[in-house]
């Protein structure tokens, strides 16, 4: 690193990185000022609900109870900090709350799927909350070896206040599924960091759900460490009234022929419903034969929420297959519910059929039958919420 | 046999920044097994009628009447009009994503029949229906009305018609954008919907092209927001031959 010290939302100017929205980590919590929200990179966030995480706001141990399953031969383990194996991905903490999330644990999960390993059932880490009171750090790495193929499923649950960092590394040809299960009691405050290093040949998907919270901000970021590597990332979020639910991706496209395409959809009900979607996607001038797509749309169920949306591209090649972006944010349609109504569909179900049919293509796509059905499940009960 | 009953309807459209009358008057009885056919010059109402009988809340009656079979239309939610049996063929139908059209039909004849209809029989009805229609069946996995052609989406309107069966059928301008052939399927499902379901029919249209094969018992003219002279199937020529003009005080029609 031959930069200062990362300051967020600072214009980035060193050849290897061009993207002002994503300055080079640092472990050291000292290089992150405390953020004041006018930053770019927090512009959206309402700082004070973020309960000190961006401060000093002391972490202890217990906020979390976790509980594992994972077939053979996955194995589930608790590493040192200081393993090799925490650096391995190439991610470093770009903001206070992750810096402080990092150096506030000794040590990390390691779910290790060995190399040509195939598994038939999903690895699950179930986190329960028992109190949002005090915070708590987690830090979880998940390492694919080459060419195995599994799905990892992270749950989080209950109340709690949590800072974490979720590391993924999926080694050459690998077919890794990683799903992120947000179903937070409505007082649960969740600063997730999450990064993926995708091997040579490697095939990721990626996706978030998250449901409940009061404050849920969750940054993933892609690298590729060869050719070949494409990913997909998949985001379904619901908020209800009152919540803040902020997604980011950025995709750093380094190497050539490489793919990726994000999904995000987001339904918002009730006053004070508020969510934010960020999408980077940088395209390096040796990444050529890039293929990329993001897009993000969102659903205003009722009056009084707000959806905010920003796609960026950023290209510094022109040798590139394809590249594209939208977003839209549109609300529930009068004129698509009168149409509905007048083939003497009731207004309830008509509202489901159109919520479900905009979320079902992201439940097509992540095909992970048990948090598909939860998924379904859940918004058929967000959707009795309001009484539609 | 059902009777819809119009008396002395008046109508307002709402829009964000005013209410301007549209409907000034308008008196229409339509029954099981009879055809009525309004024609009339672009913005005379006519959408406005029918919208207003499927209860868009863009439309406020202001005055008059509207009963099927003697029950208050008006006072019934858009969906209850729909399940008590009257049908709206849109003049611009809606696209709504995400929703199949295969969904879309089974929840739509599930919320009008009462019941959910028995799987075999319903994918029989249905695939013979498309094939009438000379819809193909891929159509049955695409989003409601989404990407579809105008010629297309018509079709779906005559398809939806054919499978709820109400009492009561108001298509306007159903015939618009069709091509020869394809106006010849969509009328042929029409009478197809009158001899099986002895269904009365409110034929809106600007020619009198599609009047060649579905044959109505009554002609309207309307302008100006109500009907302002009525007769048999010859009015039907008059129009053709001559256009609105002796109807809408001398000023030329757009036709
Ligand atoms: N939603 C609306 N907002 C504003 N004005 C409207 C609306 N709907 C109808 N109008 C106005 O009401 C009048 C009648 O419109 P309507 O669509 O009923 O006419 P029409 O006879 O169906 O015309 P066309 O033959 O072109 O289909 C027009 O002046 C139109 O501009
Ligand atoms: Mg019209």
């Amino acid at each position: 690193m031959t930069q200062a010290p990362n300051v967020s939302g600072a214009l980035e100017t060193s050849d290897r990185v061009a993207s002002h929205l994503h300055p080079e980590g640092s472990f050291d919590v000292a290089d992150h000022p405390v953020p004041s929200g006018k930053e770019e990179w927090w512009r959206f966030t309402p700082m004070r609900r973020l309960r000190g995480l961006q401060t000093d706001a002391p972490f202890a141990a217990g906020g979390c109870t976790v509980t594992v399953q994972a077939p053979a031969p996955a194995t589930v383990s608790q590493v040192s900090i200081d393993d090799p194996v925490t650096r391995e991905s190439g991610f470093a903490p770009t903001e206070r709350v992750s810096a402080r999330a990092w150096n506030a644990v000794d040590e990390a999960t390691l779910v290790d799927i060995p190399a040509e390993a195939e598994l038939d059932q999903p690895i699950y880490l179930r986190h329960t909350g028992n109190g949002s009171d005090v915070a708590t750090a987690g830090h979880a790495v998940i390492r694919a070896g080459r060419h195995s193929k599994a799905t990892v499923v992270l749950e989080f649950s209950g109340s709690a206040t949590v800072a974490d960092t979720v590391q993924v590394i999926a080694g050459d040809g690998a077919q890794l599924t990683v799903v992120a299960m947000l179903e937070w009691a409505d007082d649960a405050v969740h600063h997730s960091a999450q990064h993926i290093k995708v091997g040579r040949d490697a095939k990721v998907k990626h996706a978030v759900l998250t449901f409940g919270g009061d404050l849920v901000r969750v940054p993933v970021s892609v690298d590729y460490d060869g050719p070949g590597g494409d990913v997909e990332l998949l985001g379904l979020y619901y908020a209800d009234e009152g919540q803040y639910l902020e997604h980011r991706i950025f995709v750093d496209h380094a190497k050539p022929n490489c793919k990726s395409d994000a999904l995000y959809k987001g339904a918002l009900q009730g006053k004070g419903a508020r969510t934010v979607w960020v999408g980077d996607v940088l395209i390096r001038k040796a990444a050529e034969g890039t293929e990329t797509y993001e897009m993000n749309r969102n659903l205003l169920l009722t009056e009084g929420a707000r959806a905010d949306s920003v796609p960026n591209l950023e290209i510094e090649t022109g040798e590139i297959a394809g590249a594209g972006h939208a977003s839209a944010t549109g609300r529930f349609d009068d004129e698509q519910l009168f149409y509905l109504l007048s083939r003497g569909i009731p207004e309830p179900v008509a509202r489901r059929l159109v919520v479900r049919g905009f979320f079902g293509e992201i439940l097509l796509r992540l095909g992970v039958p048990d948090v598909v059905e939860r998924a379904s499940a859940i918004i058929e009960r967000e959707l009795a919420v309001t009484g539609n | 046999m059902a009777t819809l009953d119009i008396r002395d309807l008046h109508v307002d459209v709402v829009t964000e920044t005013e209410s301007k009358e549209i409907l000034k008057g308008v008196d229409l009885t339509v029954s099981s097994g009879e055809t009525h056919a309004i024609m009339g010059p672009n913005g005379s109402g006519k959408s406005t009628l029918a919208y207003s009988l499927a209860g868009h809340p863009k439309y406020q009656v202001t005055s008059g009447s509207v009963t099927l079979d003697g029950e208050d239309v008006l006072a019934m939610s858009v969906d209850e009009r729909a399940r008590a049996g009257l049908f709206l063929a849109m003049q611009y139908p809606v696209e709504v994503p995400g929703v199949s059209m295969s969904n879309f039909l089974r929840t739509a004849a599930t919320a009008v029949r009462g019941e959910a209809p028995a799987i075999r029989t319903w994918v029989k009805e249905v695939k013979q229906a498309m094939k009438d229609l000379d819809i193909t069946e891929e159509f049955a996995d695409r989003s409601v009305n989404e990407g579809f052609s105008g010629g297309e989406k018509k079709r779906h309107e005559i398809l939806q018609l054919e499978l709820l069966k109400p009492k009561i059928a108001v298509l306007d301008e159903t015939d618009s954008g069709l091509d020869v052939d394809a106006l010849r399927v969509v009328s042929d499902g029409v009478n197809k919907y009158k001899a099986d379901s002895d269904g009365g029919v409110l034929l809106i249209t600007h020619y009198t092209r599609i009047l060649r094969y579905i044959h109505p018992d009554k002609v309207h003219v309307f302008a100006g927001g109500k009907i302002v002279e009525s007769g048999g199937p010859e009015l039907a020529e008059e129009l053709e031959n001559n256009g609105y003009l002796r109807f809408t005080s001398g000023k030329p029609a757009a036709v």
